[in-house]
């Protein structure tokens, strides 16, 4: 199938594109950018005017359920809400039940998603046996199967010398951790940041110092090890600060905030909106304002969706009981473009968090629309509001934080490998 | 975002927490529950004004004494009243609390009292059911305890009827109470001047001055020049273990002693919200001392339960209390 998307406005940060292009896609990879190719005749075209055309979206975390947790969603469901917001690549979180430990589990997931036909699904293996942090999980073996680095997901690693030979072995084979600094203890049965709210409505705190602690032990075993580390949802002005301070001494380290964290306070918990209840917790003004600022200057890489899908029960709880997560593959886009525009960035700008600086850190080759690369591609209207009714949401998780908000950039089309994945086809 | 506790004519539609009620609704109560404080002393201590009505207590944590303080009060209003304790065995059977609540609607209750070991559960409920039903929290986790916070209020304007020229000293576990939190609100909110909390860092939650109080460490400065010395019970399993010691050495530094007490003004009064730990938070000489009005406090509780639910159940404020059904 050949492909002329023609009149977009194309922005591809990887390559400084950003201007009036068509694309030409034959096979399922990017043939050109601009110029028409020899004797090349389209079996369809998509007419972009007034669109823009960018990269498939890459997501850092995004939460699929399967296996064992099909009751709060579906590999399809979920790849479905992947495609219509616009992400064709996306890494999974090992804490699926069974936990992301074993190479077939891996297989079977990579499998059963490329069924799907629909977005690119790159597992993330568990650190350690059971995420339990005890003993080191086979990464060797993972790799083969076709995970794309290794993380604890929201467990904690409480021993720090089991840290330091994981990231020892990793280092070895220049796989990537992907790790959530929190420091267990002091997080205890904590539900929302350690401050003004939780004091009002009486909720157990998370001191933003849980996460600094957390940091301090993973930068400096870090360093010791050399391993190529990315901290996953970063929360605190101090841990902007920390990273910041690592990346100028050269530590090896990544890093990405959720697109939650860029929109919400603590104070969007009002009266005890479960929705908010999120790791991390949602934290203070000061520190949303200084991840802004750490993604202005570089020292937060990328934007994710955390995309997390609860069903409606585990929700509706007190909020303390009521599970972790707001669903987001589908939000990603929008709360990217809102941000951007509070910021006074440019469209091309803040596409890199979303694009080729996540599978940069992913090391795959996606996020970018270089010539003979895999034809997946975003199309949206940056300029279009909608308003965001979580019942119309393709994912099976229906809790956001967000329902009922007018959010710019609406995604138009999503291809994958050059075949139209968004809208479905009748 | 609209106010859960409030309907659109900005009437009291479900009573959640102080906070967020206007002065004039917490004094509508205050000043209601004052006719109804009579009406335990008369012969037939029951008035009409819930015939008919079903009240559902529903403790998810027990709790004998706010339990039968709200079924005396809703009884005294010839309501109907329905307690339920729903232990944790039942729920861990998979049935949640909206299941229990729907399953009480199906059976016409028209108000809840409800008492959850989480913060948030009465918003939750409130959230749930229909507009002509009501909630009432009676202890929501940390969060809240209003009719608590009234009572204490109410007690504080009878006997220290000044509001606006009192200092009110709250003493103990602020961290873990949801009764601390109502009376910080409640006293805020009606004039108080100079709110203080006294306690150890360790049982203090972050940024506590930001609800409007004033932060001591040491007890015996905390308490000079205090009208009333409100206590706070201090629980069992949290007495030795990494927020405190013991409670031997609990009681040195925070217990209330004759000592203590000479330090703040003479005719300080001497709150406790029970069920008292003697010895631990307070002296028994001082718990049943002169300027002790522990035991009023729960006679009082009964007219705040009996004013919210007339409240509630009527959607006028109830001036004057009815005459009993005796006297008709």
């Amino acid at each position: 199938m050949k492909i002329h998307i023609k009149n977009g406005h194309v922005i591809d940060p990887k390559n400084n594109i950003n201007g009036k292009h068509d694309v030409f896609i034959a096979a399922g990879k990017i043939l050109s950018i601009g110029q028409l190719p020899n004797s090349f005749i389209a079996n369809h075209t998509i007419d972009a005017s007034n669109l823009t055309v960018c990269p498939g979206l890459v997501d850092l975390s995004a939460r699929l359920r399967e296996p064992g947790e099909e009751y709060k969603a579906r590999l399809a469901s979920e790849l479905h809400a992947a495609v219509a917001g616009g992400v064709t690549s996306l890494a999974c979180p090992p804490d699926t039940d069974p936990v992301l430990d074993e190479p077939g589990l891996v297989e079977m997931l990579k499998h059963r998603a490329k069924q799907q036909g629909l977005a690119h699904v790159y597992p993330l293996g568990a650190m350690t046996r059971q995420l339990q942090g005890i003993a080191l999980a086979e990464m060797n073996e993972l790799f083969t199967a076709g995970c794309v680095g290794f993380s604890q997901a929201n467990q904690a690693i409480t021993d720090t010398q089991v840290l330091w030979r994981a990231m020892e072995y990793a280092a070895t084979f220049g796989f990537t951790l992907f790790l959530h600094a929190e420091e267990p203890f002091l997080a205890a049965n904590g539900v929302a940041h350690d401050g003004e709210v939780a004091t009002r409505l009486g909720l157990k705190g998370i001191p933003s110092a849980a996460e600094a602690l957390a940091l301090a032990s993973i930068l400096r075993i870090a360093k010791e090890t050399g391993a190529k580390v990315h901290i996953s949802r970063l929360s605190t002005a101090e841990g902007v600060e920390m990273i910041r301070a690592a990346k100028a001494q050269g530590i090896n380290i990544s890093c990405d905030v959720s697109a939650n964290q860029l929109h919400l306070t603590e104070h969007d918990i009002a009266y005890f909106d479960a929705n908010c209840h999120l790791k991390p917790p949602l934290r203070t003004q000061r520190d949303q304002d200084a991840l802004t600022a750490g993604l202005k200057d570089g020292t937060i890489d990328a934007i994710c969706s955390d995309h997390t899908p609860v069903d409606d029960d585990a929700k509706t709880a007190p909020f303390a009981e009521a599970e972790i997560g707001a669903t987001g593959l589908e939000l990603l886009l929008p709360l990217t473009i809102k941000w951007a525009q509070q910021q006074n960035l440019s469209l091309a700008e803040a596409l890199r968090f979303i694009t080729c600086s996540p599978a940069n850190i992913l090391g795959i080759p996606a996020g970018n629309l270089s010539a003979e690369s895999d034809a997946d591609i975003c199309i949206f209207d940056a300029n279009e509001y909608w308003k965001i009714e979580a019942s119309q949401l393709k994912s099976q998780g229906k809790n956001t934080p967000f329902n009922g908000l007018e959010l710019p950039g609406k995604n138009k089309y999503t291809l994958v490998r050059g075949q139209i994945a968004y809208p479905a086809a009748h | 975002m609209q106010n859960p506790q409030l309907d659109s004519d900005g009437n009291l539609r479900h009573l959640l927490s102080i906070e967020g009620l206007p002065k004039r609704i917490l004094n509508q109560i205050l000043d209601t529950a004052e006719s109804f404080v009579g009406v335990a002393e008369r012969e037939v201590k029951k008035v009409p004004l819930l015939r008919g009505k079903t009240v559902c207590n529903l403790f998810f944590e027990n709790s004998t004494r706010t339990r039968t303080t709200f079924e005396i009060a809703a009884k005294r209003l010839s309501a109907d009243v329905i307690s339920l304790n729903v232990n944790t065995s039942s729920q861990s059977k998979g049935e949640t609390i909206l299941d229990t609540v729907d399953n009480l609607i199906a059976m016409h209750a028209d108000m809840f009292v409800i008492r959850h070991a989480q913060s948030g559960a009465a918003h939750l409920i409130a959230k749930h059911v229909p507009p002509h039903i009501h909630v009432i929290n009676a202890g929501d986790g940390r969060h809240s305890h209003p009719t608590q916070g009234l009572l204490d209020v109410f007690t504080i304007r009878k006997f220290k009827p000044e509001m606006h020229n009192l200092r009110v000293a709250i003493i103990g576990d602020v961290l873990h109470s949801r009764v601390a939190r109502s009376e910080i609100h409640a006293l805020t909110t009606l004039g108080v001047p100079e709110v203080r909390v006294i306690a150890p860092k360790t049982l203090l939650p972050s940024q506590v001055e930001k609800l409007g109080v004033h932060v001591y460490h040491d007890m015996r400065e905390g308490l000079k020049n205090v009208d009333v010395v409100m206590m706070l019970r201090l629980q069992n399993e949290r007495m030795n273990g990494a927020l405190l010691p013991s409670a031997q050495e609990y009681f040195k530094t925070y217990g209330l002693t004759q000592e203590k007490l000479a330090l703040a003004k003479p005719d300080a009064i001497v709150m406790h919200p029970g069920p008292m730990n003697r010895g631990v938070e307070i002296d028994s000489s001082v718990a049943d001392g002169k300027q002790s009005v522990i035991l009023p406090q729960v006679t009082y509780g009964i007219a705040i339960r009996m004013a919210v639910m007339a409240i509630l159940a009527g959607g006028q404020p109830a001036q004057q209390a009815p005459a009993s059904e005796g006297d008709q």
